[in-house]
């Protein structure tokens, strides 16, 4: 028999019982919206991260501090508490002369310590901040976007000058009437310490994906960079570094150097029992990244998936449901002369029906839980067409696959039993 | 020089083959049906009655024996050529219309052509002028719950007709109406029999009803036990009628 003709039969079937076949495919819906929503907000993370990633530096390398005893990373002992000793740390001098050795193929070397959060106050006025001691590197390294004045300078580093570079949250929350903030001075209190800077310059606040930020816009904690002098002085931090970043020349070949790098770092701690150094690019740590989120994403799916399977189920069940009920009018066709094969292509058309509308409202559903999670998320959303290609097919045969032992169990009807059948 | 559309010799039928189960319900028919008969089966239930109905319509396989429907031995088809004559060949109609319940009149009327590969536009006019013949043709787009019983009926034999079948086979067509609408029915019957030269068997328990027709087979216990024919026996004619 013609498609067509089982297509209007299957759609006269759905109609006269609406609310059933939208029950039955809530579950093709929920199954396909979530499958196509998740992948939608992962693309966009990883297309997010990988950007980010990107705008630190493909040809960035990360030089830190590892425990010799494999199963202990330096990290892993700061976070349990038995920091490492100063002793051990890297210093400016290994720097230096890594400098004199290799400066050619470096642009910057991003120095950091973390001074922790703190507040602004100027009267009614306030910023949430997070004081973080850099030194010169740091800006270029991190691509710091300077709107106004001018980044931290050899000189304020050398002198421990008192000096800052907010964002230009910090600006439109301190200085709402419009008034130049650079030459400003601001107290800054960090842990029991008041401090106060002179602002030098306004960088451009980006938000990251890394660190979305929730609540009011006016509350937002920004960077605030200080010398890292300064922050050492004030914080009274070790002097030494557990890790830095290299901004390597576009020039250089990336890889060896990340070896070169290591090895020559690795000169100082031949004869530390606890420590050695490790030396990554950003290149590397990107695609284990995009790995891991690309793994993740999957994971999630197939538990969409299953939930798709579960909705399968369902349009199974109400299908065995449907032909018991019309088990009568089975027997009515089939005493009009209908084959068995038209028996079944009806009842299989009816079930492909309900999930590929299922799987439609599902496709909607889902591109609107994507674009959903991208905005609380800030991410630029760009739903995949492949994966709404998949979604149909995957309905569709869903609708076949579940609908084949309904279908086949009233093509199977004894013709006599039932049109006996009350 | 009569042609036969029904040729049936020692048919038997039996459930249960082979166990100990095993129930014989009809015990060799022989019987024959000539083109253009109106011919009725009467029995009481029990009596062998349907078995006999679903072996004429070709719903059922006999157990031994040859049933020849227009000359052609269909008693050991496949369920694709018996679903095959059923669509071609018989015209079914119940004693409680079975007809589809989310189908128009018309989408009802169509449907035994739509399963004989009948084109859309020639389903439709063929169903129209069928609705037409049985005096529904204003009818077209109820749906069968906003159809009185004996209007559900004629559309049930509307769609009895629309493969121009060999034989219609009406299992109690009237058992579901009151008599006025009964009347109708019976009505529309000899209409198909004497305008449409159509073959007509009637399958009922009602006495008066069968003594309409020209020749009424009584069967019990799964023998066909006589036969008569009304028209040429007044003395026995509606007289011993019972319920309408």
């Amino acid at each position: 028999m013609l498609f067509l003709e089982n297509l209007q039969l299957a759609i006269e079937g759905l109609r006269s019982n609406k609310m059933r076949s939208l029950l039955t495919m809530l579950g093709i819906i929920i199954g396909i919206g979530s499958v196509i929503g998740i992948v939608t907000v992962g693309d966009s993370m990883t297309a997010s991260v990988t950007s980010a990633m990107e705008g630190l530096g493909a040809t960035n390398m990360l030089v830190n501090l590892q425990s010799k005893d494999a199963d202990r990373s330096a990290s892993l002992n700061n976070i349990g508490g038995a920091s490492i000793k100063e002793e051990d740390l890297l210093t400016d001098e290994m720097i230096d002369t890594y400098m004199e050795a290799y400066g050619d193929s470096v642009i910057a070397v991003s120095l950091s310590n973390a001074g922790g959060p703190g507040r602004a106050q100027e009267g009614r006025l306030y910023a949430n901040v997070t004081v973080v001691g850099t030194n010169v590197g740091y800006g270029t390294a991190n691509n710091v976007e300077m709107i106004s004045g001018r980044y931290l300078r050899d000189g304020d580093i050398k002198a421990n000058r008192y000096v800052a570079v907010v964002s230009d949250k910090f600006v439109s929350n301190m200085f709402p009437s419009g008034k130049n903030p650079l030459g400003q001075e601001i107290k800054v209190s960090v842990g029991n310490n008041l401090q106060t800077f002179t602002i030098v310059g306004v960088y451009k606040h980006e938000q990251t994906m890394m660190m979305p930020s929730f609540g009011p816009d006016k509350d937002i904690r920004t960077d605030l960079y200080i010398p890292i002098t300064t922050n050492r002085a004030i914080a009274s931090i070790d002097r030494g570094y557990q890790n830095f970043i290299v901004m390597l020349s576009s020039s250089v070949d990336a890889r060896k150097m990340v070896v070169d790098t290591q090895n020559f770092f690795n000169t100082f701690y031949a004869s530390n029992p606890r420590y050695e150094v490790n030396a990554i690019s950003m290149e590397s740590m990107m695609s284990a990244m995009t790995t891991m989120m690309g793994t993740l994403s999957v994971a999630v799916a197939v538990i969409a998936g299953i939930s798709l399977i579960v909705g399968g189920v369902g349009v199974m069940n109400i299908m065995l449901v449907s032909v018991t009920e019309r088990t009568r009018e089975i027997g009515t066709r089939k005493a009009l002369g209908a084959r068995n094969s038209a028996i079944r292509t009806q009842f299989i058309v009816e079930a492909i029906i309900v999930c590929a509308i299922g799987g439609i409202i599902g496709i909607v559903t889902g591109i609107a839980l994507g674009y959903l999670g991208g905005y609380l998320l800030d991410l630029p959303t760009f739903p995949t067409p492949f994966i709404i290609v998949v979604a149909v097919v995957f309905s569709m045969l869903i609708g076949v696959f579940f609908g084949y032992y309904p279908a086949n169990k009233a093509a199977g009807l004894d013709p006599i039993e039932a049109l006996r059948y009350e | 020089m009569d042609e036969m559309v029904i040729e049936m010799a020692g048919i038997i039928k039996s459930f249960y083959v082979g166990t100990p189960n095993e129930l014989q319900i009809l015990h060799g028919i022989n019987m024959v049906i000539k083109k253009g008969e109106f011919v009725s089966i009467v029995g009481q239930s029990g009596s062998g009655k349907s078995t006999l109905m679903n072996l004429i319509g070709a719903l059922d396989r006999p157990t031994s024996g040859d049933y020849r429907l227009d000359g052609e031995d269909i008693s050991q088809l496949s369920d694709n050529e018996l679903s095959d004559i059923r669509n071609q060949k018989i015209g079914f109609v119940f004693q409680t219309f079975n007809l589809i319940p989310r189908s128009n009149a018309l989408r009802n009327v169509e449907l035994p052509l739509l399963y004989n590969g009948v084109a859309a536009g020639a389903r439709s006019r063929r169903a129209r002028e069928l609705l037409e013949l049985v005096e529904m043709g204003d009818r077209l787009t109820h749906l069968p719950n906003e159809l009185s019983g004996g209007q559900k009926q004629r559309v049930a034999i509307a769609r009895a007709m629309a493969n121009d079948p060999s034989i219609i086979l009406a299992d109690e067509p009237t058992g579901a109406l009151d008599s006025k609408t009964g009347r109708l029915v019976m009505d529309i019957f000899h209409k198909l029999h004497r305008q449409e030269k159509k073959t007509v068997i009637l399958i009922t328990h009602n006495e008066r009803l069968a003594s309409e027709t020209e020749r009424v087979l009584t069967i019990v216990d799964g023998r066909i036990v006589s036969e008569r024919f009304p028209a040429a026996d007044p003395a026995t004619d509606p007289a011993a009628g019972q319920e309408g």
